[in-house]
Protein backbone atom coordinates (compact mmCIF):
# COMPACT_ATOMS: atom_id res chain seq x y z
CA UNK A 1 0.00 0.00 0.00
CA UNK A 2 1.25 3.37 -0.95
CA UNK A 3 1.08 6.18 1.50
CA UNK A 4 -1.36 9.72 0.57
CA UNK A 5 0.37 12.84 1.79
CA UNK A 6 -0.50 15.97 1.72
CA UNK A 7 1.90 18.30 0.86
CA UNK A 8 -0.34 22.07 1.26
CA UNK A 9 -3.90 22.37 -0.42
CA UNK A 10 -3.01 21.75 -4.03
CA UNK A 11 -0.21 18.99 -4.22
CA UNK A 12 0.14 15.85 -2.24
CA UNK A 13 2.29 13.23 -2.56
CA UNK A 14 2.25 9.19 -3.49
CA UNK A 15 5.01 7.56 -1.32
CA UNK A 16 6.20 4.25 -2.55
CA UNK A 17 8.78 3.42 -0.48
CA UNK A 18 11.71 4.77 1.31
CA UNK A 19 14.42 4.20 -0.52
CA UNK A 20 16.24 4.58 -4.16
CA UNK A 21 15.67 1.26 -6.09
CA UNK A 22 15.13 -0.15 -9.49
CA UNK A 23 11.83 -1.71 -8.27
CA UNK A 24 10.45 1.48 -6.42
CA UNK A 25 11.54 3.30 -9.84
CA UNK A 26 9.91 0.96 -12.33
CA UNK A 27 6.63 0.88 -9.88
CA UNK A 28 6.69 4.86 -9.78
CA UNK A 29 6.94 4.91 -13.87
CA UNK A 30 3.79 2.33 -14.14
CA UNK A 31 1.26 4.58 -11.59
CA UNK A 32 2.73 7.78 -13.33
CA UNK A 33 1.96 6.43 -17.11
CA UNK A 34 -1.59 5.02 -16.09
CA UNK A 35 -2.47 8.45 -13.92
CA UNK A 36 -1.62 10.32 -17.25
CA UNK A 37 -3.29 7.77 -19.10
CA UNK A 38 -6.73 8.20 -17.41
CA UNK A 39 -7.07 12.03 -17.92
CA UNK A 40 -8.15 12.40 -14.67
CA UNK A 41 -10.11 16.50 -14.13
CA UNK A 42 -8.29 18.46 -11.94
CA UNK A 43 -5.06 16.99 -11.69
CA UNK A 44 -2.75 19.69 -13.24
CA UNK A 45 0.46 17.76 -13.52
CA UNK A 46 2.26 15.03 -11.92
CA UNK A 47 6.40 15.24 -10.84
CA UNK A 48 8.13 11.82 -10.00
CA UNK A 49 10.74 11.55 -8.24
CA UNK A 50 12.92 8.56 -7.01
CA UNK A 51 9.90 7.43 -4.41
CA UNK A 52 7.57 9.62 -4.01
CA UNK A 53 4.69 11.03 -7.42
CA UNK A 54 3.64 14.60 -6.47
CA UNK A 55 0.43 15.29 -8.02
CA UNK A 56 -0.65 18.91 -8.79
CA UNK A 57 -4.83 19.54 -8.80
CA UNK A 58 -6.99 22.16 -8.13
CA UNK A 59 -9.22 21.60 -5.47
CA UNK A 60 -12.03 23.66 -7.55
CA UNK A 61 -12.38 20.86 -10.06
CA UNK A 62 -12.23 17.45 -7.72
CA UNK A 63 -12.41 16.95 -4.07
CA UNK A 64 -8.88 15.93 -2.61
CA UNK A 65 -10.75 12.83 -0.62
CA UNK A 66 -12.20 11.41 -4.63
CA UNK A 67 -9.10 11.90 -6.18
CA UNK A 68 -7.14 9.87 -3.87
CA UNK A 69 -10.23 7.32 -4.13
CA UNK A 70 -9.19 7.32 -7.91
CA UNK A 71 -5.50 7.10 -7.36
CA UNK A 72 -6.08 4.23 -4.87
CA UNK A 73 -7.99 2.43 -7.66
CA UNK A 74 -5.58 2.90 -10.13
CA UNK A 75 -2.72 1.82 -7.43
CA UNK A 76 -4.62 -1.60 -7.33
CA UNK A 77 -4.80 -2.53 -10.70
CA UNK A 78 -1.26 -1.63 -11.38
CA UNK A 79 0.33 -5.35 -11.22
CA UNK A 80 -1.76 -5.95 -14.22
CA UNK A 81 0.27 -3.34 -16.30
CA UNK A 82 2.56 -3.19 -18.85
CA UNK A 83 5.37 -0.89 -18.50
CA UNK A 84 6.31 0.72 -22.01
CA UNK A 85 9.17 0.13 -24.03
CA UNK A 86 12.40 1.26 -22.75
CA UNK A 87 14.95 2.55 -24.44
CA UNK A 88 19.07 3.05 -24.22
CA UNK A 89 19.90 6.81 -25.55
CA UNK A 90 23.86 6.93 -26.99
CA UNK A 91 25.41 10.51 -25.29
CA UNK A 92 28.03 11.09 -27.62
CA UNK A 93 30.77 12.56 -25.00
CA UNK A 94 34.23 14.36 -25.84
CA UNK A 95 36.85 13.66 -23.07
CA UNK A 96 39.43 15.80 -24.38
CA UNK A 97 41.62 17.50 -22.21
CA UNK A 98 40.10 20.87 -23.34
CA UNK A 99 36.62 19.68 -22.13
CA UNK A 100 37.98 17.78 -19.09
CA UNK A 101 39.41 20.49 -16.95
CA UNK A 102 38.84 18.10 -13.77
CA UNK A 103 39.81 14.79 -15.23
CA UNK A 104 43.39 14.36 -13.87
CA UNK A 105 41.48 15.07 -10.34
CA UNK A 106 38.78 12.38 -10.85
CA UNK A 107 42.02 9.79 -11.86
CA UNK A 108 43.62 10.79 -8.95
CA UNK A 109 40.95 10.30 -6.72
CA UNK A 110 40.40 6.94 -8.13
CA UNK A 111 44.06 6.10 -8.70
CA UNK A 112 43.41 4.85 -12.42
CA UNK A 113 44.29 6.54 -15.23
CA UNK A 114 42.54 9.34 -17.42
CA UNK A 115 41.96 6.82 -20.18
CA UNK A 116 40.65 4.07 -17.17
CA UNK A 117 38.23 6.90 -15.79
CA UNK A 118 36.79 7.43 -19.29
CA UNK A 119 36.33 3.21 -20.09
CA UNK A 120 34.87 3.36 -16.51
CA UNK A 121 32.32 6.47 -17.25
CA UNK A 122 31.32 5.30 -20.64
CA UNK A 123 30.90 1.85 -19.98
CA UNK A 124 27.74 1.71 -17.73
CA UNK A 125 24.06 1.99 -18.52
CA UNK A 126 22.83 4.65 -16.52
CA UNK A 127 19.21 4.56 -15.84
CA UNK A 128 17.02 8.07 -15.78
CA UNK A 129 15.62 8.05 -12.14
CA UNK A 130 14.34 11.44 -12.40
CA UNK A 131 14.94 14.94 -13.44
CA UNK A 132 14.52 18.07 -11.45
CA UNK A 133 17.10 20.90 -9.93
CA UNK A 134 17.35 22.77 -13.61
CA UNK A 135 15.22 22.00 -16.65
CA UNK A 136 16.55 18.97 -17.75
CA UNK A 137 18.76 17.90 -15.25
CA UNK A 138 18.75 14.07 -14.85
CA UNK A 139 19.84 12.13 -11.62
CA UNK A 140 21.40 8.96 -12.78
CA UNK A 141 21.71 5.75 -11.24
CA UNK A 142 24.54 3.23 -11.37
CA UNK A 143 27.81 5.07 -11.72
CA UNK A 144 30.68 2.60 -10.62
CA UNK A 145 32.17 3.92 -6.73
CA UNK A 146 35.68 3.63 -8.45
CA UNK A 147 35.84 7.06 -9.99
CA UNK A 148 33.61 8.89 -7.27
CA UNK A 149 35.57 12.08 -6.58
CA UNK A 150 33.71 14.71 -3.85
CA UNK A 151 32.58 17.78 -5.59
CA UNK A 152 35.12 21.00 -5.84
CA UNK A 153 35.34 23.34 -2.86
CA UNK A 154 35.00 26.59 -4.58
CA UNK A 155 32.19 26.22 -6.75
CA UNK A 156 32.40 27.31 -10.83
CA UNK A 157 30.50 30.62 -11.57
CA UNK A 158 29.59 29.31 -14.65
CA UNK A 159 29.57 26.24 -16.20
CA UNK A 160 28.78 25.25 -19.82
CA UNK A 161 25.79 23.54 -20.41
CA UNK A 162 26.59 20.03 -21.82
CA UNK A 163 29.32 19.75 -19.58
CA UNK A 164 29.40 16.14 -18.10
CA UNK A 165 30.77 15.63 -14.58
CA UNK A 166 31.09 13.96 -11.54
CA UNK A 167 30.35 14.71 -7.88
CA UNK A 168 30.21 12.12 -5.07
CA UNK A 169 28.99 9.15 -6.83
CA UNK A 170 26.77 11.16 -8.78
CA UNK A 171 27.54 11.82 -12.53
CA UNK A 172 25.35 14.10 -14.61
CA UNK A 173 25.22 16.75 -17.59
CA UNK A 174 24.57 20.60 -16.93
CA UNK A 175 21.37 21.25 -19.30
CA UNK A 176 21.25 24.63 -18.87
CA UNK A 177 25.00 26.69 -18.10
CA UNK A 178 24.83 27.08 -14.54
CA UNK A 179 27.37 28.12 -11.51
CA UNK A 180 28.42 24.53 -10.02
CA UNK A 181 31.09 22.59 -8.36
CA UNK A 182 30.97 19.22 -10.15
CA UNK A 183 34.38 17.86 -11.68
CA UNK A 184 34.39 17.98 -15.11
CA UNK A 185 35.32 15.41 -17.22
CA UNK A 186 33.99 15.62 -20.64
CA UNK A 187 31.44 17.53 -22.78
CA UNK A 188 28.31 16.67 -25.28
CA UNK A 189 27.27 18.84 -27.79
CA UNK A 190 23.53 17.65 -27.22
CA UNK A 191 20.97 20.16 -26.20
CA UNK A 192 19.51 18.19 -23.15
CA UNK A 193 16.75 21.41 -23.04
CA UNK A 194 15.66 23.72 -25.87
CA UNK A 195 11.96 25.56 -25.33
CA UNK A 196 11.97 25.89 -29.56
CA UNK A 197 12.55 22.68 -30.07
CA UNK A 198 10.17 19.82 -29.77
CA UNK A 199 9.94 17.62 -27.76
CA UNK A 200 11.69 20.36 -25.18
CA UNK A 201 13.76 17.80 -23.18
CA UNK A 202 15.61 14.98 -25.26
CA UNK A 203 15.91 12.74 -22.08
CA UNK A 204 13.01 11.23 -19.85
CA UNK A 205 12.45 9.36 -16.63
CA UNK A 206 12.72 5.98 -17.16
CA UNK A 207 15.19 6.15 -20.13
CA UNK A 208 18.74 4.78 -20.17
CA UNK A 209 21.75 6.33 -21.10
CA UNK A 210 25.45 5.40 -22.10
CA UNK A 211 28.22 7.89 -22.86
CA UNK A 212 30.03 7.59 -25.99
CA UNK A 213 33.62 8.57 -25.83
CA UNK A 214 34.19 10.80 -29.35
CA UNK A 215 37.04 12.29 -30.85
CA UNK A 216 37.65 15.87 -31.10
CA UNK A 217 37.22 15.32 -35.05
CA UNK A 218 33.95 13.76 -34.35
CA UNK A 219 32.58 16.32 -31.30
CA UNK A 220 33.67 19.14 -34.60
CA UNK A 221 31.57 16.66 -37.20
CA UNK A 222 28.59 16.62 -34.28
CA UNK A 223 29.39 20.24 -34.19
CA UNK A 224 27.63 21.29 -37.44
CA UNK A 225 24.94 18.38 -37.37
CA UNK A 226 23.77 19.76 -34.06
CA UNK A 227 23.31 23.03 -35.15
CA UNK A 228 21.92 22.02 -38.73
CA UNK A 229 19.28 20.07 -36.77
CA UNK A 230 20.79 16.89 -38.55
CA UNK A 231 21.73 14.92 -35.98
CA UNK A 232 20.23 12.05 -34.92
CA UNK A 233 20.14 10.84 -31.81
CA UNK A 234 20.87 6.69 -31.61
CA UNK A 235 18.10 5.14 -29.41
CA UNK A 236 18.16 1.45 -29.08
CA UNK A 237 15.12 -0.72 -27.13
CA UNK A 238 16.24 -2.03 -24.33
CA UNK A 239 14.96 -4.62 -21.62
CA UNK A 240 13.96 -3.89 -18.48
CA UNK B 1 -1.55 47.99 -31.91
CA UNK B 2 -1.01 49.80 -29.01
CA UNK B 3 2.87 49.98 -28.06
CA UNK B 4 4.41 51.36 -24.51
CA UNK B 5 7.85 52.11 -24.01
CA UNK B 6 9.99 51.41 -20.38
CA UNK B 7 11.52 54.67 -19.60
CA UNK B 8 12.51 53.25 -15.85
CA UNK B 9 12.54 49.69 -15.07
CA UNK B 10 11.94 50.02 -11.57
CA UNK B 11 13.85 47.47 -9.41
CA UNK B 12 12.85 44.31 -11.16
CA UNK B 13 10.01 44.15 -13.11
CA UNK B 14 9.07 41.38 -15.33
CA UNK B 15 6.17 39.87 -17.06
CA UNK B 16 4.59 36.67 -15.95
CA UNK B 17 1.18 34.85 -15.69
CA UNK B 18 -0.19 32.13 -14.26
CA UNK B 19 2.87 29.93 -14.67
CA UNK B 20 4.19 27.29 -17.01
CA UNK B 21 2.27 24.09 -16.16
CA UNK B 22 3.05 20.62 -17.33
CA UNK B 23 6.93 20.42 -17.42
CA UNK B 24 7.74 20.38 -13.92
CA UNK B 25 8.50 16.60 -14.67
CA UNK B 26 11.41 17.69 -16.48
CA UNK B 27 12.22 19.64 -13.80
CA UNK B 28 10.92 23.34 -15.21
CA UNK B 29 10.38 25.81 -12.75
CA UNK B 30 6.38 26.94 -12.81
CA UNK B 31 7.47 30.36 -12.26
CA UNK B 32 4.56 33.12 -12.83
CA UNK B 33 2.72 35.82 -10.59
CA UNK B 34 4.15 35.71 -7.10
CA UNK B 35 0.59 37.26 -5.63
CA UNK B 36 -1.46 35.70 -7.96
CA UNK B 37 -4.70 37.04 -6.76
CA UNK B 38 -3.47 40.44 -7.47
CA UNK B 39 -2.63 39.65 -11.18
CA UNK B 40 -5.87 37.77 -11.61
CA UNK B 41 -7.87 41.11 -9.96
CA UNK B 42 -6.38 43.18 -12.56
CA UNK B 43 -6.97 41.56 -15.29
CA UNK B 44 -10.79 40.81 -14.80
CA UNK B 45 -10.57 45.00 -14.22
CA UNK B 46 -9.61 45.47 -17.98
CA UNK B 47 -11.52 42.71 -19.61
CA UNK B 48 -8.72 40.35 -20.05
CA UNK B 49 -8.74 36.55 -18.92
CA UNK B 50 -7.33 36.14 -15.37
CA UNK B 51 -4.51 34.14 -16.21
CA UNK B 52 -3.22 36.98 -18.59
CA UNK B 53 0.27 38.13 -18.35
CA UNK B 54 0.89 41.57 -16.65
CA UNK B 55 3.91 43.67 -15.40
CA UNK B 56 5.21 42.46 -12.27
CA UNK B 57 7.00 45.10 -10.29
CA UNK B 58 8.99 45.01 -7.54
CA UNK B 59 9.29 47.27 -4.51
CA UNK B 60 10.46 50.42 -7.22
CA UNK B 61 7.16 50.45 -9.98
CA UNK B 62 8.58 51.16 -13.55
CA UNK B 63 7.80 54.24 -15.92
CA UNK B 64 6.19 53.40 -19.06
CA UNK B 65 4.92 55.82 -22.06
CA UNK B 66 1.73 54.65 -23.75
CA UNK B 67 1.68 55.56 -27.91
CA UNK B 68 -2.14 55.07 -28.19
CA UNK B 69 -5.18 54.89 -25.85
CA UNK B 70 -5.43 51.63 -23.78
CA UNK B 71 -6.89 50.60 -19.97
CA UNK B 72 -4.89 49.56 -17.14
CA UNK B 73 -5.56 48.66 -13.79
CA UNK B 74 -3.06 48.14 -10.67
CA UNK B 75 -3.34 46.31 -8.10
CA UNK B 76 -1.14 44.49 -5.64
CA UNK B 77 1.24 46.87 -3.37
CA UNK B 78 0.81 50.27 -3.34
CA UNK B 79 3.67 51.91 -4.83
CA UNK B 80 1.66 55.59 -5.43
CA UNK B 81 1.13 55.22 -8.89
CA UNK B 82 0.41 58.40 -10.83
CA UNK B 83 -0.68 59.14 -14.37
CA UNK B 84 1.22 62.57 -15.95
CA UNK B 85 2.52 63.24 -12.01
CA UNK B 86 -1.46 62.77 -10.53
CA UNK B 87 -2.86 60.29 -8.57
CA UNK B 88 -4.27 57.76 -9.95
CA UNK B 89 -6.65 54.48 -8.09
CA UNK B 90 -5.46 51.24 -7.76
CA UNK B 91 -8.32 48.36 -7.82
CA UNK B 92 -10.14 50.43 -11.05
CA UNK B 93 -10.15 50.25 -14.29
CA UNK B 94 -7.45 53.58 -15.63
CA UNK B 95 -8.18 54.97 -18.92
CA UNK B 96 -5.31 55.86 -21.04
CA UNK B 97 -4.66 58.24 -23.60
CA UNK B 98 -2.05 58.56 -26.26
CA UNK B 99 1.29 59.68 -25.08
CA UNK B 100 0.27 59.37 -21.27
CA UNK B 101 3.05 58.51 -18.85
CA UNK B 102 2.54 55.98 -16.26
CA UNK B 103 5.36 56.60 -12.83
CA UNK B 104 5.20 55.25 -9.57
CA UNK B 105 6.48 56.78 -6.58
CA UNK B 106 7.11 55.89 -2.92
CA UNK B 107 5.91 52.46 -1.67
CA UNK B 108 3.29 52.41 0.97
CA UNK B 109 2.77 49.30 1.61
CA UNK B 110 3.00 45.64 0.07
CA UNK B 111 5.68 44.69 -2.04
CA UNK B 112 4.42 43.59 -5.36
CA UNK B 113 2.31 45.04 -7.62
CA UNK B 114 1.03 43.98 -11.20
CA UNK B 115 -0.21 46.44 -14.16
CA UNK B 116 -2.88 44.59 -16.14
CA UNK B 117 -3.03 45.76 -19.59
CA UNK B 118 -6.80 45.45 -21.82
CA UNK B 119 -5.40 42.86 -24.66
CA UNK B 120 -2.77 41.45 -22.56
CA UNK B 121 0.88 42.21 -23.82
CA UNK B 122 2.20 40.56 -26.92
CA UNK B 123 4.69 38.65 -26.48
CA UNK B 124 5.32 34.70 -27.61
CA UNK B 125 3.80 31.99 -25.80
CA UNK B 126 7.10 29.83 -24.39
CA UNK B 127 6.25 26.30 -23.34
CA UNK B 128 2.54 27.38 -22.44
CA UNK B 129 3.22 30.36 -20.80
CA UNK B 130 4.44 34.18 -20.68
CA UNK B 131 5.83 34.12 -17.63
CA UNK B 132 9.35 35.02 -17.05
CA UNK B 133 11.64 32.18 -15.73
CA UNK B 134 15.13 34.24 -14.61
CA UNK B 135 17.35 31.91 -13.81
CA UNK B 136 16.81 29.23 -17.12
CA UNK B 137 16.64 32.82 -19.49
CA UNK B 138 13.04 31.51 -20.66
CA UNK B 139 9.66 33.06 -21.20
CA UNK B 140 8.70 37.01 -21.00
CA UNK B 141 10.32 39.83 -22.53
CA UNK B 142 13.40 38.21 -24.26
CA UNK B 143 13.66 35.76 -20.68
CA UNK B 144 14.90 38.91 -18.33
CA UNK B 145 13.55 41.62 -16.43
CA UNK B 146 12.58 44.89 -18.39
CA UNK B 147 15.57 48.01 -19.61
CA UNK B 148 15.43 51.27 -19.99
CA UNK B 149 14.10 51.74 -23.66
CA UNK B 150 12.60 48.16 -24.25
CA UNK B 151 9.17 49.01 -26.64
CA UNK B 152 6.22 46.05 -26.40
CA UNK B 153 2.98 45.63 -27.88
CA UNK B 154 -0.04 45.20 -26.57
CA UNK B 155 -2.79 42.72 -27.94
CA UNK B 156 -5.77 43.81 -29.77
CA UNK B 157 -9.07 45.19 -27.13
CA UNK B 158 -11.42 42.43 -28.61
CA UNK B 159 -14.73 43.91 -27.27
CA UNK B 160 -15.58 47.75 -25.45
CA UNK B 161 -13.80 48.58 -22.03
CA UNK B 162 -15.98 49.37 -18.79
CA UNK B 163 -14.56 50.94 -15.84
CA UNK B 164 -14.99 48.92 -13.00
CA UNK B 165 -13.21 48.51 -9.11
CA UNK B 166 -13.14 46.33 -6.83
CA UNK B 167 -14.84 46.77 -3.72
CA UNK B 168 -13.53 47.38 -0.57
CA UNK B 169 -13.74 43.75 1.08
CA UNK B 170 -12.21 42.39 -1.42
CA UNK B 171 -8.77 44.43 -1.33
CA UNK B 172 -6.08 43.11 0.38
CA UNK B 173 -4.25 44.48 3.72
CA UNK B 174 -0.94 44.64 3.56
CA UNK B 175 1.10 44.88 6.98
CA UNK B 176 4.32 44.39 8.37
CA UNK B 177 3.13 41.53 10.09
CA UNK B 178 1.28 38.25 8.89
CA UNK B 179 0.30 35.30 10.37
CA UNK B 180 0.08 32.51 7.63
CA UNK B 181 -1.86 29.33 7.89
CA UNK B 182 -0.19 26.31 6.73
CA UNK B 183 -0.89 22.45 6.86
CA UNK B 184 1.57 19.92 8.26
CA UNK B 185 4.02 18.23 5.95
CA UNK B 186 5.14 14.97 5.08
CA UNK B 187 8.19 15.39 7.34
CA UNK B 188 6.75 16.68 10.57
CA UNK B 189 8.19 13.71 12.06
CA UNK B 190 11.66 14.30 11.35
CA UNK B 191 11.17 17.21 14.11
CA UNK B 192 11.66 17.00 17.56
CA UNK B 193 8.83 18.85 19.57
CA UNK B 194 10.52 21.89 20.79
CA UNK B 195 11.37 22.06 17.07
CA UNK B 196 7.52 22.35 16.33
CA UNK B 197 6.99 24.29 19.06
CA UNK B 198 9.74 26.83 17.66
CA UNK B 199 7.26 26.49 14.54
CA UNK B 200 4.33 27.22 15.45
CA UNK B 201 4.97 29.20 18.92
CA UNK B 202 7.80 31.75 17.52
CA UNK B 203 8.50 35.06 15.60
CA UNK B 204 10.38 34.70 12.29
CA UNK B 205 11.65 37.26 10.03
CA UNK B 206 11.90 37.31 6.68
CA UNK B 207 15.87 38.08 5.76
CA UNK B 208 16.84 39.96 2.61
CA UNK B 209 17.65 36.40 1.41
CA UNK B 210 14.38 36.51 -0.51
CA UNK B 211 13.20 36.70 -4.05
CA UNK B 212 11.10 34.67 -6.61
CA UNK B 213 12.66 31.59 -6.16
CA UNK B 214 12.67 31.42 -1.86
CA UNK B 215 12.38 33.46 0.98
CA UNK B 216 15.00 32.63 3.82
CA UNK B 217 13.29 33.07 7.42
CA UNK B 218 15.55 33.94 10.69
CA UNK B 219 14.39 33.32 14.22
CA UNK B 220 14.44 30.64 16.27
CA UNK B 221 16.30 28.01 15.23
CA UNK B 222 13.81 24.34 14.41
CA UNK B 223 15.45 21.54 15.53
CA UNK B 224 15.15 18.17 13.74
CA UNK B 225 15.31 14.71 15.78
CA UNK B 226 16.44 12.62 12.49
CA UNK B 227 18.50 14.00 9.48
CA UNK B 228 17.42 16.65 7.58
CA UNK B 229 18.09 15.39 4.70
CA UNK B 230 15.29 13.03 2.12
CA UNK B 231 15.40 11.59 -0.41
CA UNK B 232 14.77 14.33 -3.44
CA UNK B 233 11.61 15.08 -3.80
CA UNK B 234 8.60 17.39 -5.34
CA UNK B 235 8.40 20.61 -3.71
CA UNK B 236 5.65 22.88 -4.13
CA UNK B 237 4.51 26.74 -4.03
CA UNK B 238 4.29 27.36 -0.20
CA UNK B 239 6.70 24.55 1.03
CA UNK B 240 8.77 25.17 3.83
CA UNK B 241 11.84 22.91 3.84
CA UNK B 242 14.40 23.38 6.66
CA UNK B 243 18.05 22.51 6.21
CA UNK B 244 20.31 21.24 8.63
CA UNK B 245 20.78 25.04 9.89
CA UNK B 246 17.65 24.95 11.09
CA UNK B 247 16.24 28.14 9.03
CA UNK B 248 13.14 27.71 7.36
CA UNK B 249 13.04 28.45 3.56
CA UNK B 250 9.59 29.02 2.21
CA UNK B 251 9.67 27.92 -1.67
CA UNK B 252 8.24 30.57 -4.16
CA UNK B 253 6.92 31.18 -7.96
CA UNK B 254 10.48 30.36 -9.18
CA UNK B 255 11.23 27.15 -6.77
CA UNK B 256 12.73 24.52 -8.25
CA UNK B 257 10.34 21.24 -8.97
CA UNK B 258 12.23 18.93 -6.21
CA UNK B 259 14.41 19.35 -3.69
CA UNK B 260 16.52 17.07 -0.86
CA UNK B 261 15.37 18.97 2.79
CA UNK B 262 12.80 17.71 5.11
CA UNK B 263 9.33 19.23 4.35
CA UNK B 264 8.12 20.83 7.92
CA UNK B 265 4.83 22.31 6.32
CA UNK B 266 3.06 24.14 3.52
CA UNK B 267 1.74 27.63 3.78
CA UNK B 268 -1.96 27.53 2.47
CA UNK B 269 -2.96 28.40 -1.11
CA UNK B 270 -5.15 31.96 -0.30
CA UNK B 271 -2.06 33.06 1.90
CA UNK B 272 0.30 33.18 -0.68
CA UNK B 273 -0.29 35.97 -1.95
CA UNK B 274 -0.04 37.76 1.65
CA UNK B 275 3.54 36.00 1.52
CA UNK B 276 4.41 38.05 -2.21
CA UNK B 277 4.13 40.96 -0.45
CA UNK B 278 5.69 40.95 2.49
CA UNK B 279 9.18 43.45 2.48
CA UNK B 280 12.31 41.56 4.36
CA UNK B 281 12.25 42.71 7.48
CA UNK B 282 8.85 42.10 7.73
CA UNK B 283 7.75 39.17 10.40
CA UNK B 284 5.76 35.90 10.10
CA UNK B 285 4.10 33.57 12.68
CA UNK B 286 2.88 30.18 11.33
CA UNK B 287 -1.01 28.71 12.37
CA UNK B 288 -1.46 25.15 11.63
CA UNK B 289 -4.99 24.24 9.91
CA UNK B 290 -6.89 20.90 8.30
CA UNK B 291 -6.61 20.51 4.52
CA UNK B 292 -10.54 20.64 4.67
CA UNK B 293 -10.84 24.52 5.75
CA UNK B 294 -8.08 25.16 3.15
CA UNK B 295 -9.96 24.26 0.71
CA UNK B 296 -12.86 25.99 1.60
CA UNK B 297 -10.93 29.18 1.56
CA UNK B 298 -10.36 28.39 -2.10
CA UNK B 299 -13.76 28.48 -3.05
CA UNK B 300 -14.25 31.64 -0.68
CA UNK B 301 -11.33 33.87 -2.33
CA UNK B 302 -12.67 32.69 -5.88
CA UNK B 303 -16.05 34.60 -5.29
CA UNK B 304 -13.77 37.68 -5.69
CA UNK B 305 -13.20 37.08 -8.95
CA UNK B 306 -16.69 37.68 -10.02
CA UNK B 307 -17.14 41.70 -10.50
CA UNK B 308 -20.80 42.30 -11.16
Amino acid sequence: MFKYIPLGDSSFLIKLGDTISTSIHKQLQALFLEICNAQIKGIVELVPAYNELMICYNPLEIKYSILVDKLKHIEEGLNTIELPELFLLHIPVCYDPEFAPDIEIVANTSKLTTEEVIQTHSSVEYLVYMLGFTPGFCYLGGMNNKIATPRKESPRQIIEAGSVGIAGNQTGIYPIDSPGGWQLIGKTLLKLFDPERKPEFLIRAGDYIKFNPITKIEFEEIKNLVESGEYTLRKDRRDG
Amino acid sequence: MAKIKIYNPGLLTTIQDLGRFGYQQYGMPVSGAMDSYSLKLANILVGNKASEACFEATAIGPTIEFDSKAFIAICGADMSPKLNGADIDMYKTISINSGDKLSFESLENGFRTYIAFAGGIDIPVVMGSKSTYLRGKIGGFNGRQLKFGDELLLGKVESSIDIKHISKHQIPVYKNHFTARIIAGPEVGHFTVSGLTSLLNSEFTLSVQCDRMGYRLAGEKIEHKLSSDIISSGISFGTIQVPAHGEPIIMMADRQTTGGYTRIANVIYVDLPYLAQLQPGDTIRFQEIKLEEAHNLIQKQEKAFNLE
